[in-house]
């Protein structure tokens, strides 16, 4: 969409080379390519002002060094600077008060408090195996006591239901009463989306708080947001001493500077990011890849990451086993393969996340797309012997092929061919250093 | 949460719904608010004072190249002496900003040929889509329509006992299939249902989305397709829901919605914060879509249709202090 801060960075810097050392003078423009880059990324105006300041500040006087382009060397200057602003003391939790510790999620409506209240509970006793109380003190949207209800069954939580007609404070205090009878060893607390500007709701809020003394008082805010994040993470900051940070809906493809602008103002860590729909979606928040994110620089990271979330473990370690002895790879492979292409986003939605330079080639993400669906159609239009053994698809079955996926006759020759040459290919790397790559990989599929 | 009866006597009175737009847009330290005239009367255009309009566009989400674009134009007419004063500049920037939003202050008309007709919703999760639905079926049940509402949502839980609540309170017929239900199927049958009964507009809710999730955007298609099955001309109105919360992302969203299943329609929510919703504009000039419905607050009647004067005369005029517009 916007061309990339890192390939404008390297532009603008250019002259710099050869100069030595950085210079008011000849990093102007490149500080203008960095404030529109973050104006771009959602990050708030003024902390994008106080950002530019400090990198100026660290930049200035910089040597260039001869090895490195000007622009990656300013580029490293921009990302160590974001990473030590967004890095905090800690990513996830503390959980070392006297139980049942207290978890209350507040935010602004739709930020995803009901969603993450789950996730964090899911969190708790998968990985921390904590005993978990979920209650909603949320009167106002429709169904949305219902909703957590469902979820904290889904997730293996209990959930505090209070009898109808309690206020928000009340449910919140009989939750905490039960959390204590039951010895719980958390309790979470979500609670109603709310406008920072209405005082009634936010003295409601703070009221929950001091009911339930509440050892982590968490701002929930969406990756999407736009400028005015600040306004509403202060306004809450204010109201509630937060503890830190969720952001929430980060597997968007927005930059995210919310992340940076809510951090800035609150002084308060980013513990956690939401990164999908179910409610195993949960991450530490890791500031080197929301820097990268932010500066348009690619998230191989996340990339990776979602790889292994969506690509199925055994139908992967069975396809690495074929790759690694260098045959049994058939064309039913290469269409589940491709078929992954597809479902992790497609091409473009993987280009996205690359670097520059590997980001632009020469195929546009879109035309990507359409191969893969038009090898994907060549594929389902053979028939089960076909993919099995390529070998015996002559003249008129590769006619009759391309009929059926509606392609001409040279596109199946074409995937023909590239199926030939993957599978010398991986004959050829047999036993070399594919299979450690491989082995290295499955240790960390999930 | 409905709104009593009070509430809605509030949108009778004339003027009424302006005023609270305007008080409402205004709320908080905002940008282009009471202070902009203040800040600036009497002083002679300098390049100050349009680095703050700048500042005020950029902080309302507006976007780098819609500012550029809006403050090059004002540039140019300072520079062409065009604008004698502060007061000047400030109209031409209504001026500049209404010209934008003027062509996308289209109502959404129910046409009556199409029976029922067909409303899909669309939107990035939390963007406030079963809320509009309810707000909006309240609004055509008021004025004599028969509505139904389809739980299209079959993903997030409690998501169709979320509008179910709604289509209660604002007495539509509700069409719903068990948790997890196929989308496509659910609007099928609403369809089907709603042709039986002679029901004359059907929303369809669906579950929050992110734009760059392909499969989901796949499944959006499909319910378009199945809808097509029973009524070649539907859906007759795709709404993208936008929350005025978000930042430029919400181009994105609007760029990659229509390409999947055509957004005839928008609407934008929660504009009762300190948000502004710029974002709208960087939309309008990009793609033109008609903005259908505002919405600003909890209650039911807080929605109205868009109107690009209202709009931008509450955020840029003096507001209700000084009684300026009305």
């Amino acid at each position: 969409m916007f061309e990339n801060l890192s390939a404008r960075l390297t532009r603008t810097t250019e002259k710099l080379r050869g100069r030595g050392r950085i210079t008011e003078d000849n990093i102007a423009e490149a500080l203008r390519e960095v404030r529109v880059a973050l104006l771009e990324a959602d990050v708030a105006l003024p902390v994008i002002k106080s950002f530019i300041e400090a990198v100026k500040a660290k930049a200035l006087g910089a040597e260039v060094s001869a090895s490195l382009s000007p622009g990656q060397a300013f580029i490293g200057i921009l990302h160590r600077e974001m990473v030590e602003l967004m890095g905090g003391a800690r990513a996830g939790f503390s959980l070392r008060a006297q139980p049942p510790i207290v978890v209350l999620l507040a935010g602004l409506q739709g930020a995803g408090k009901t969603t993450t209240a789950a996730k964090l509970a899911r969190w708790l006793i998968e990985r921390e195996k904590k005993r978990v109380l979920l209650t909603s003190t949320d009167i106002s949207r429709p169904a949305a006591i219902l909703q957590l209800e469902r979820l904290a069954g889904e997730v293996g939580a209990q959930f505090f239901r209070a009898p109808p007609a309690q206020s928000p404070a009340e449910i919140a205090r009989a939750a905490l009463d039960e959390a204590r009878r039951g010895v719980f060893d958390i309790l979470i607390v979500d609670t109603a989306g709310r406008l920072h500007v209405d005082e009634a709701l936010m003295a409601e809020v703070r009221q929950i708080d001091a009911l339930v003394s509440a050892s982590e008082r968490l701002f929930v805010v969406d990756a999407m947001a736009g400028q005015d994040a600040i306004n509403a993470a202060r306004a809450f900051g204010a109201t509630l001493d937060l503890t830190g940070i969720v952001l929430t809906k980060a597997d968007g493809d927005a930059r995210g500077g919310a992340a940076l602008s809510v951090r800035q103002v609150t002084g308060k860590p980013i513990v956690f990011m939401g990164v999908g729909e179910k409610t195993d979606a949960l991450e530490p928040f890791d500031p080197e890849r929301m820097a990268s994110r932010i500066l348009g620089m690619g998230d191989v990271v996340s990339l990776v990451e979602q790889v292994q979330r969506e690509v199925t473990s055994d139908e992967a370690t069975r396809i690495a086993q074929k790759v690694a002895r260098g045959k049994g790879f058939d064309l039913a492979d290469l269409k589940g393969q491709l078929e992954q292409v597809q479902k992790l986003g497609g091409m473009s939605s993987l280009l996205d996340k690359l670097p520059a330079a590997a980001g632009r080639r020469a195929v546009s993400a879109d035309q990507g797309d359409r191969e893969v669906r038009r090898q994907i159609a060549i594929i389902n239009s053979m028939t089960q012997r076909e993919r099995r053994q390529p070998g015996v698809i002559d003249g008129s079955r590769r006619r009759r092929i391309a009929g059926g996926a509606g392609v001409q006759v040279q596109d199946v020759n074409r995937l023909l061919k590239q199926f030939q040459d993957m599978q010398r290919m991986m004959k050829s790397m047999k036993g070399g250093h594919l299979r450690r790559l491989m082995g290295a990989f499955k240790g960390r599929l999930p | 949460m409905f709104g009593s009866e009070s509430k809605s006597e509030r949108t009778e009175a004339p003027g009424g719904f302006l005023k609270r737009l305007r008080a409402r847009l205004n709320r908080g330290n905002s940008w282009l608010t009471l202070d902009i005239a203040e800040l600036v009367r009497g002083r002679a255009i300098d390049a100050d004072i349009l680095d703050e309009l700048e500042t005020r566009l950029l902080a309302a989400d507006v976007g780098v190249e819609a500012t550029q674009h809006i403050l090059e134009s004002l540039r140019q007419r300072v520079a062409r002496r065009e604008l004698a004063d502060v007061d000047a500049l400030i109209a031409a920037l209504r001026a500049t900003l209404t010209e934008i939003l003027a062509p996308c202050a289209r109502p959404l008309v129910i046409d009556p040929t199409h029976r029922p007709f067909v409303i899909l919703v669309v939107g990035v999760n939390g963007s406030g889509k079963t809320t509009s639905i309810g707000k909006l079926a309240k609004r055509l049940t008021r004025e004599g329509k028969s509505v139904m509402l389809a739980a299209g949502d079959t993903f997030r839980s409690a998501a169709v006992e979320q509008l179910e609540v709604w289509a209660m309170a604002s007495g539509a017929a509700f069409a719903a299939q068990q948790a997890g239900a196929d989308p496509g199927a659910v609007v099928f049958d609403a369809l089907q249902s709603a042709r039986a009964r002679g029901i004359d507009v059907l929303m369809a809710d669906t579950a929050g989305r992110l734009h760059n999730q392909s499969h989901l955007m796949a499944e959006l298609k499909k319910v378009r397709r199945v809808l097509k099955r029973v009524d070649q001309s539907a859906p007759h109105e795709v709404l993208l829901v936008l929350d005025a919360n978000q930042g430029q992302n919400a181009l994105a969203q609007a760029v990659q919605f229509h390409e999947a299943i055509g957004v005839t329609g928008l609407v934008l929510t929660k504009l009762d914060g300190t948000a502004k919703g710029g974002i709208v504009i960087a939309i309008a000039r990009k793609l033109g879509f008609p903005i259908r419905f505002i919405g600003i607050g909890e209650q039911a009647e807080d929605f109205e249709p868009f109107d690009a004067q209202a709009f931008v005369a509450a955020l840029i005029e003096s507001g209700p202090k000084t009684g300026a517009a009305s």
